[in-house]
């Protein structure tokens, strides 16, 4: 519940909107660059956006962000209006992308509390550049933009109707007249909002009242409606569904009307939109805070019109509360007071709040779960950047997107597939007159697969390149001391792996991308930061294959609760192959005292949990105890504890920050409650290993 | 607005809570520890134990959905350990958003010390007298004043000791 959510929404609002548009816009782009022309879709998608941005951006007195989003605006406009030929795409992708960088890092900025005062004169220019290119095809329509783009700078006095001359198409005239809801407060504001939605879509515009700039047109507003006239190539329909979307409107009626000769009249008593539409800074230079929700909540009702964000630590919270919930509930359920009372009733009413409870609970889960799709997509950009600095060709294939992951997995798997698929690029893909040499096509094929697996989640990355080079990779792990000597002895596949310790690269030059050998560290711990894996395969020649398994979710695991004298520990069971009770004569013990199990003619290290952890019990013969059976990555491991429990759903919670920084105990992932209110400690398979 | 009320009352807390000790006994001697630290006192619970950890940290516990650490202040200051009894409590603090919960033997009440009966402790060059921040007279009795933020941070030295 930081401050800043409380304090300042419209920001938050401002951020994640802005976030969320351009995230969009470069998808846009970036599909369309492939076809190496914009579709009229996508040029209208990506006008709309920077009008978006333009807008807000200028409500909250971001002024590099809107004059950058505005020159974009610009350009796209032309390429709306005018639909120039011969035009450089690939350039002007370049371009976007550049803009869309520095809107990126203003925004960051913004979030992390900074002053956003990046410089986008430079960008601009280059703009201005490239639309005087297209610009220049066309001399003879060009008019109109032209005075789009001085429209605020220079010429007050612009009258939308010059377009008017270049599109002599039938116009339908309208009347509207919008009834706010009472009590909504800033009408006028709401109402300028109206208009400078409306500005897309019409070619004249006038209103009354005609001043929205002062105090008591809100007012006018609110006793007689907002009326507007309009001039417009759209139809009815349109311009009805445009208005219908104004936020709090209450009553709206639009009504076609055939006398031009009233719109002119008004045209020349009114002022035009043109003029009003330059009162933007002067409204929000009034209002110290500015709001304007009219035009903001338009926007975000237009685009999502059913989802609202939540930010992740109230959602933390709710799975907390809920966490306890299902412990009290057990509590109350099981409490020992009631044992041997014959409750029928009591039973009844326990079952169907265990039910609800635990309905609430896979609810609060999957809220949290949120498909890979986002983290996926901004891969395209990724892959695009890399092809174009190093004039590779790779196609990036997107496969099962849809795949949800809990939102903390997904933050920390951004980081760890982009350093992959820069890896695959740069050193896996090969240049295209390479691959045609081999025989291969022309262009690189980068698959990217999600899919369920059980409770992990399996995200592959498989490319076509060259593979890794098995004798380079051996001869780098014995300069760096990783191995002992290059023998025969080491599979393939460990050789392969070698390639994730610490400080390994193979690329000889460091170049912009990758070779400094930290990529695949970093990638290495931010996977298992989540309690993931990660392995690597490959085929000389035919392409490298590397496999993260990172768990569905950290909060709440399927587990095994296991006893140790008055110790409970809970095992997760997704790593638990069997659970037996030893005989005697399958425990091998070696001479420096090292328990053993055979089991089906293989052989098992034991861990005695109640001497690794010093835990008092009267149980330390195997015959009186069990064995569980746990593998993680391919190793197996068999634990020896007093009995088993149980098997329960547990929500996992973190050891106490105090514990924690005093040492990290080894084997120990975390503590749960159990249903008494008792803790149980949560094992690290993994960590019980080493 | 709101937060200047907000402010107003925290500082309100603040005063009235200055100047404020709980003391509990521990063997022969009374401690003191400044309220406003203190959350909540509770009986002794069901501890759960934590592997490799130095012996003064009991374990954790759960405090009504929320996990936290418990250590015995007797072990801590090097005394003879005492088996809990009934007025055995556990003083949960909390210190720069980091709770614990501190076992001692038994609280008696809270009192006032003026910082005027405040000295601080003589400078004797024992290990003991680091957690303790003065010396607080009560009548003829006197009270240690335990720095709490020592009790919990200053521990490197002893976590490599241990090891």
């Amino acid at each position: 519940m930081s401050d800043q959510y409380v304090n300042e929404p419209m920001l938050d609002l401002f951020i994640f909107e802005s976030t969320q548009l351009i995230e969009q816009m470069e998808l846009v782009i970036i599909s369309n660059e492939k076809s190496s022309s914009y579709s009229s879709e996508a040029i209208n998608e990506i006008f709309r956006i920077m009008h978006t941005i333009k807008g807000s951006s200028a409500m909250m007195l971001y002024n590099n962000i809107s004059m950058l989003a505005h020159s974009m605006e610009d350009l796209f406009f032309v390429l709306r209006e005018d639909k120039p030929q011969n035009v450089n795409y690939s350039e002007l992708s370049d371009l976007v992308l550049e803009g869309i960088d520095f809107i990126k890092l203003e925004i960051a900025k913004i979030r992390n509390g900074d002053e956003a005062d990046g410089d986008p004169s430079e960008l601009i220019e280059s703009l201005k550049v490239f639309y005087s290119t297209i610009k220049g095809q066309h001399t003879n329509i060009s008019h109109g933009a032209d005075s789009q783009e001085n429209r605020p700078i220079e010429n007050p006095q612009y009258y939308i109707s010059k377009v008017k001359t270049n599109t002599p198409t039938s116009q339908n005239i309208f009347e509207a007249t919008l009834f706010f809801e009472p009590d909504c407060g800033m009408e006028n504001l709401r109402a300028f909002g109206v208009v400078n939605d409306l500005q897309e879509l019409v070619e004249e515009l006038c209103h009354i009242p005609e001043d929205l700039d002062r105090e008591d047109s809100a007012s006018v507003i609110c006793e007689q409606g907002f009326t507007l006239f309009l001039k417009t190539q759209h139809s009815f329909d349109e311009i009805h569904k445009a208005l219908v979307q104004t936020f709090s409107l209450k009553n709206l009626q639009l009504t076609q009307v055939d006398n031009s000769d009233l719109f002119e009249n008004l045209q020349n008593e009114s002022h035009l939109m043109g003029e009003s539409s330059l009162k933007v800074p002067t409204v929000l230079g009034k209002n110290t805070f500015p709001t304007d929700p009219g035009e903001n909540e338009n926007l975000l009702a237009a685009t999502q019109q059913s989802i609202i964000s939540v930010s992740v630590a109230k959602l933390d919270q709710l799975m907390d509360l809920v966490g306890e919930m299902v412990i009290a509930e057990a509590m109350v359920t099981q409490n020992p007071d009631l044992k041997g009372l014959e409750l029928n009733n009591f039973e009844k009413a326990a079952r169907q709040l265990r039910k609800i409870t635990s309905e609430l609970q896979d609810i609060v889960m999957s809220v949290r779960m949120v498909p890979l799709a986002g983290t996926f997509q901004k891969m395209n950009r990724t892959v695009r950047d890399m092809c174009k600095k190093l004039d590779k060709e790779v196609r990036l294939q997107l496969i099962g997107q849809e795949t949800e992951v809990d939102k903390n997995i997904i933050e920390h798997i951004s980081d760890p597939l982009m350093h992959l698929i820069r890896n695959s690029i740069d050193h896996g893909i090969e240049m295209p007159s390479e691959r045609e040499a081999k025989g291969k096509t022309r262009s690189g094929t980068i698959i990217l697969e999600a899919k369920n697996a059980g409770g992990d989640v399996l995200i592959i990355i498989r490319d076509d390149g060259e593979g890794f080079n098995k004798d380079r990779i051996l001869a780098k792990a014995l300069e760096k001391g990783l191995i002992q000597e290059s023998d025969d002895q080491i599979p393939d596949k460990e050789i392969y792996n070698l390639v994730f310790l610490p400080g390994f690269s193979t690329n000889e030059t460091v170049t912009e991308f990758s070779g400094r050998g930290v990529g695949m560290d970093v990638v290495v711990k931010n996977i298992e930061a989540v309690g993931g894996a990660i392995t690597a395969d490959s085929v000389p020649g035919e392409g490298t294959t590397i496999i993260l398994k990172i768990p569905l979710t950290l909060a709440i695991i399927d587990g095994m609760n296991i006893k140790v004298g008055d110790s409970c520990y809970t095992i997760p069971t997704t790593a638990i192959k069997e659970s037996f009770r030893p005989k005697l004569t399958d425990v091998i013990v070696d001479p420096d005292n090292n328990e053993m199990m055979m089991v089906r003619g293989q052989c098992f290290p034991i861990v005695r949990l109640h001497q690794i952890y010093h835990v008092q019990t009267e149980v330390t013969q195997f015959t009186e105890g069990i064995i569980i059976m746990v593998e993680q990555d391919n190793k197996t491991l068999c634990i020896f504890a007093d009995g088993l429990v149980g098997q329960q759903q547990v929500v996992v919670k973190a050891l106490p920050e105090y514990i924690h920084n005093r040492k990290k105990v080894k084997g120990l992932a975390g503590c749960t409650l159990l249903g008494d209110g008792s803790i149980s400690l949560i094992l690290d398979v993994g960590g019980l290993m080493n | 607005m709101a937060d200047i009320v907000e402010q107003e009352a925290l500082d309100m807390v603040e005063d009235t809570q200055k100047g404020k000790f709980l003391t509990f006994c521990m063997g022969n001697e009374y401690y003191g520890i400044e309220i406003k630290y203190v959350t909540e006192i509770i009986g002794l619970q069901p501890i759960t134990e934590i592997p490799e950890m130095p012996e003064y940290i009991k374990g954790i516990i759960n405090l009504r959905g929320k996990i936290i650490p418990v250590m015995d202040v007797r072990l801590r200051f090097k005394k003879p350990y005492r088996a809990y009894n009934d007025r055995t409590c556990i003083v949960v603090i909390e210190i720069r958003a980091v709770s614990i919960g501190l076992i001692v033997d038994s609280v008696s009440e809270v009192i006032a010390i003026s910082d005027e009966e405040i000295v601080t402790p003589p400078n004797v060059a024992r290990e003991g007298n680091r957690y303790i921040k003065g010396i607080g007279k009560v009548g003829s009795d006197v009270k240690l004043l335990l720095d709490s933020d020592r009790l919990l941070n200053e521990t490197e030295l002893e976590t490599v000791n241990d090891l």
